[in-house]
């Protein structure tokens, strides 16, 4: 990364970010390359987000074509049935995004997201995924995993006023500069994968755990049983959602207190997202990625959550793994551990 | 809330964005998506090539253009049937008056400065229209609301003022490269370039060797038959060596400090150097004076690399001999500009030098660009979620849903397992002279200072307002107005520049004066009181006001139960978790507070330190708040500068004094 030194060009246009960042930390961005999959509001934000930042390149992948929802949440899509007909969420969505940042190489691809091998990931150092199945979502998180390199893998969804980020960064060292002032410190930080964070047994996580966390996982296991897409729900869908809900605690031997009908009402009525909280998931996201791509910074481990009804935007740390001793470098490490978990 | 969307509370709600900057252009595509139709935007600025890295509505073709109208134009792209109105103007213009504020059901400020966000709090407490004031520096941000009657205004917390350095810490015992900065800008490049007129610090006497008749001459005069380069040398060799030496002979400064060391152009930089310093076709052309740079004619490229003492001297004369070859005419005026490149060259280059002599590490032309313009670190996300903020704020206050009214941070570490943590309104502050009537107290010399002295530092610096009348009793001492006849200018002009007790109607201790904003609708009683003296260090301002004091530090309501709905612990003990912004700088602290077992404390995050409000609008304000106090994180766009430094014009100009 030495001797290459960021445009004169580069450093006008980023001149802002790079206060906070650093020059390094900008030309990693810009050698970084990113994969999309699922373009709703959420999605869009953070494309837009990383489009602004300065990433190398994003490739986009959405078949599907514009529907009365997309239209909703989604301001890269103009709402003129003369651009948009003809083309998929992914074409519609390329197109304004190139126009946010002529130095990010913006570019659509077309296949089916199950198919893809191995190697097709190789190319990125970050994978984000939205609104497909969890089969999907663990599939193209194990492909990820088994790469040489490390991919930085995200899965996001939006419901209504709440959302869900998920983080599987694998084995990720960096150096903190933790809360106060002093030498910064190597730190390791061990990731579970989508699989093993979203089986976790219930009973053993803490009460206090964002009920999103299980709520999010009913509402997986209703549309997974029922063969339903992401967010296809209506309000008839109450019962049986809340039917399964009953079942699940029972299996997880937990109260059915544990997940409140009320938030799964809301998650399955107002299916379609709320765009302030794709404003500000999309921007948590964004945030974490450049994280991960720049190595500065505390990254989430592994969930994060936001309600509109309460105002958190709260950390989860969940796996269905014993907890291991860290093999961490550092003490910090542990503590960061340790704070997630209190 | 999803629902809300199709809502006739949303639908049929007209509201007001002040800024359509980086905040701004978030908020108003956020609005536009989620259900408003009736959107009006005041902004003032042009569009900057700084600004495209996150005020994504704006592309490079419209540089220059109106940010308000640019931004109006992109969001109709996507929403082409709502309607948005946009005012190129400032907010501070008079047509944006109370009767203008009314017809909004709730006003949203993007705002970059302080003044500006005063002016608006006072509109919407005068118009009773509900404000959503927001923030953001890096990836710290904060939304706040404030309702009259139910939660705090936004001048309930003082602000605190941008940080100003004694005159002898610039001028003789600089300790940080913030210093040398200030004495760069303010001093030396002011001296040099600026006002000649204009009081100054520097200490221009020399008695070098060219004899008694020279010693009442200003050494920074150029000397009618003087080379540029003889100029430069004599310039350099008095303010970095023998005013130094000077300073030395000073003893007692320097029993507990590293002492300087004198630095003369011929230790660093030979005469042959000298004469082939720098190839001026490659300067730039002077029918840009902007781009005229001494970097380009000497061949440095990176602005982020770190100049040796050689090459910053070799900035230094290239620098001057461009402004005196290329730049000539603008000499005696000039005020430093961040966008001068320029001038930034040649404070780096000066602020360099003198840091080499006090053994102060030096700066990359980046760094210090970033320290003298007072620039703001700004990312989209931080602005992004932000604005996903307000909106939800709004929505509430449209629905006059109260309980729910939350202030929101963005923290950049996790506290309490949180990246966005609300905290409950505070409660107005019943001793605020904005939203209460509760009276001022000035100790002030009245039979030193004048009217003017008083209008300048306490009603415009101080009170912020624009368009002030003061008034004693009935007797009306000074307005502003455009409907003023001569004999009442005349009069006013003339009370001016009376001492406060030889006034018309005098003003002695006691006397209760009455100044009032027609425009703010703001009015706000001082008592003076009179005092004989005052610190010239601590109370440069020579008078003092009192009693806008702290809010109560009791949450809004009482109850044990914490606010934060499901999930946190807030049973622990409390625990400080200081979060350090990751600015260059490294000055903008947050520490959250934790909740203490009774869950009654406040907990929010606390930051220190500051930013202020440059020259050009390029403002930033930054706030601060102490203990159990939230206090504003600035706001992104050139507003917010967090630095630990603050000098400039304002407060600065007049401490140097």
């Amino acid at each position: 990364m030495e001797g290459e030194q960021l445009t004169e060009q580069e450093t006008a246009l980023y001149d802002r970010q790079i206060r906070v960042w650093g020059a390094d930390a900008q030309r990693r961005l810009s050698k970084s390359h990113i994969f999309v999959y699922g373009m709703k509001g959420t999605v869009a934000e953070f494309c837009k987000n990383i489009v602004l930042a300065g990433v190398g390149s994003v490739t986009l992948m959405d078949d599907r074509v514009v529907t009365n929802e997309a239209l909703a949440s989604n301001f890269l899509i103009p709402p003129d049935e003369k651009v948009y007909s003809g083309k998929t969420l992914a074409e519609l969505c390329c197109d304004s995004l190139k126009e946010f940042n002529p130095m990010v190489h913006v570019s659509v691809e077309k296949a089916e997201l199950v198919t893809l091998g191995q190697q097709f990931f190789e190319k990125f150092d970050v994978v984000v995924i939205s609104s497909c199945p969890p089969a999907t979502k663990i599939l193209i998180n194990e492909k990820c995993r088994k790469l040489s390199k490390r991919v930085a893998f995200y899965t996001v969804e939006c419901r209504d006023s709440c959302g869900e980020i998920f983080v599987d960064l694998q084995n990720y060292k960096y150096m903190t500069k933790g809360k106060t002032d002093g030498p910064a410190s190597e730190c390791e930080l061990r990731y579970s994968s989508f699989q093993e964070a979203t089986s976790a047994p219930w009973g053993r996580l803490q009460r206090r755990t964002s009920k999103l966390y299980f709520a999010m996982r009913v509402i997986e296991s209703f549309e997974e049983a029922n063969g339903r897409n992401p967010g296809a729900f209506s309000v008839e869908d109450v019962p049986a959602v809340l039917q399964l809900k009953r079942q699940l605690c029972e299996a997880q031997s937990v109260s059915e207190s544990f997940v409140p009908d009320t938030l799964l009402e809301r998650l399955v009525i107002g299916s379609i997202e709320f765009p302030p909280v794709c404003a500000i998931i999309g921007g948590i996201l964004g945030q974490e990625v450049i994280k991960a791509i720049s190595g500065k910074g505390d990254p989430v481990k592994n969930f994060f959550y936001f309600d509109v009804v309460d105002g958190k935007g709260v950390i989860e740390d969940i796996s269905s793994r014993a907890p291991e001793a860290d093999s961490a470098s550092s003490k910090s490490a542990n503590i960061i551990t340790q704070v997630v978990l209190e | 809330m999803a629902s809300l969307q199709q809502s006739p509370a949303i639908k049929g709600a007209k509201v007001l964005m002040v800024g359509a900057g980086g905040i701004g252009c978030e908020l108003l595509k956020t609005l536009a998506l989620s259900g408003f139709e009736d959107i009006h935007i005041i902004d003032m600025d042009t569009i900057e090539v700084s600004n495209l890295n996150r005020q994504f509505l704006f592309r490079q073709k419209h540089v220059g253009q109106s940010k308000a109208k640019v931004a109006r134009d992109a969001v109709l792209r996507f929403r082409p049937h709502i309607s948005i109105t946009s005012h190129h103007a400032n907010v501070k213009d008079s047509s944006f008056n109370v009767d203008f504020f009314k017809q909004f059901n709730v006003v949203l400020n993007g705002l970059d400065n302080l003044d500006a966000r005063r002016h608006v709090n006072r509109l919407c407490l005068a118009a009773e229209v509900p404000l959503v004031e927001s923030g953001t520096t890096g990836f710290l941000g904060q939304v706040s609301v404030h309702v009259k009657g139910r939660t705090d205004c936004y001048e309930c917390n003082p602000k605190p003022s941008p940080k100003t350095y004694p005159v002898c810490t610039i001028t003789s015992t600089p300790s940080k490269f913030v210093h040398c900065i200030v004495w760069a800008k303010e001093l030396l490049f002011a001296k040099l370039f600026g006002d000649k007129n204009q009081d100054n610090d520097l200490n221009v006497r020399s008695n070098d060797s060219t004899g008694s008749s020279e010693q009442t001459e200003d050494v920074f005069e150029r000397k009618a038959d003087e080379s540029v380069e003889h100029y430069g040398r004599r310039i350099y060799d008095h303010v970095f060596g023998y005013n130094i030496e000077q300073a030395l002979s000073n003893e007692e400064t320097w029993k507990n400090r590293n002492k300087p060391r004198p630095i003369y152009s011929s230790d660093v930089i030979s005469a042959e150097l000298m004469q082939q310093n720098g190839s001026s076709d490659k300067a730039g052309s002077a029918d840009d004076p902007l781009s005229v740079s001494a970097m380009a004619s000497l061949g440095l490229k990176n602005p982020q690399d770190l100049w040796s003492l050689m090459d910053n001297s070799r900035v230094f004369f290239e620098a001057l001999k461009l402004f005196f070859g290329k730049r000539e005419k603008e000499i005696g005026s000039l005020g430093f500009d961040k966008d001068d490149q320029l001038a930034v060259e040649f404070v780096t280059a000066a602020a360099n030098i003198r840091a080499a002599s006090f053994g102060i590490p030096l700066h990359s032309l980046f760094e210090a660009k970033g320290i003298a313009g007072n620039i703001v670190h700004a990312v989209a996300t931080t602005n992004a979620i932000v604005a996903g903020l307000i909106v939800i704020e709004a929505i509430k206050v449209l629905q006059k849903d109260f309980d729910s009214y939350r202030m929101s941070y963005c923290l950049e570490h996790v506290t309490q397992k949180m990246l966005i943590m609300p905290v409950q309104p505070f409660e107005p502050n019943k001793s605020c002279c904005v939203c209460s009537e509760t009276p001022l107290t000035l100790e002030i010399n009245t039979n030193h200072s004048k009217l003017r002295d008083f209008v300048e530092k306490i009603v415009k610096a101080k009170l912020s307002m624009t368009s002030p009348l003061i008034m004693h009793g009935s007797s009306l001492l000074y307005e502003v107005g455009d409907d003023l006849d001569e004999a009442m200018i005349a009069n006013y002009s003339a009370n001016l520049e009376k001492v406060l007790s030889s006034l018309p109607s005098p003003v002695t201790s006691g006397t209760m004066l009455t100044v009032e904003d027609l425009l703010q609708e703001f009015t706000c009683n001082i008592n003076i009181k009179h005092r004989e003296e005052f610190d010239e260090e601590n109370e440069p301002d020579g008078m003092v006001l009192l009693g806008w004091t702290q809010v109560p530090t009791k949450p809004k309501d009482d109850d044990d139960k914490p606010h934060t709905g499901n999930g946190v612990s807030t049973s622990k003990a409390s625990e400080t978790d200081p979060a350090v912004a990751q600015a260059d700088a490294g000055v903008v602290k947050i520490n959250v507070e934790a909740i203490d077992a009774s869950g009654k404390k406040r907990k929010g995050p606390d930051s220190k330190d500051i930013s202020l409000d440059p020259p050009s609008n390029v403002a930033d304000e930054a706030t601060a708040a102490n203990h159990k106090k939230v206090q504003q994180i600035d706001e992104d766009e050139e507003d917010l500068v967090v630095l630990d430094q603050w000098d400039i014009d304002t407060n600065k100009k007049q401490k140097l004094r």
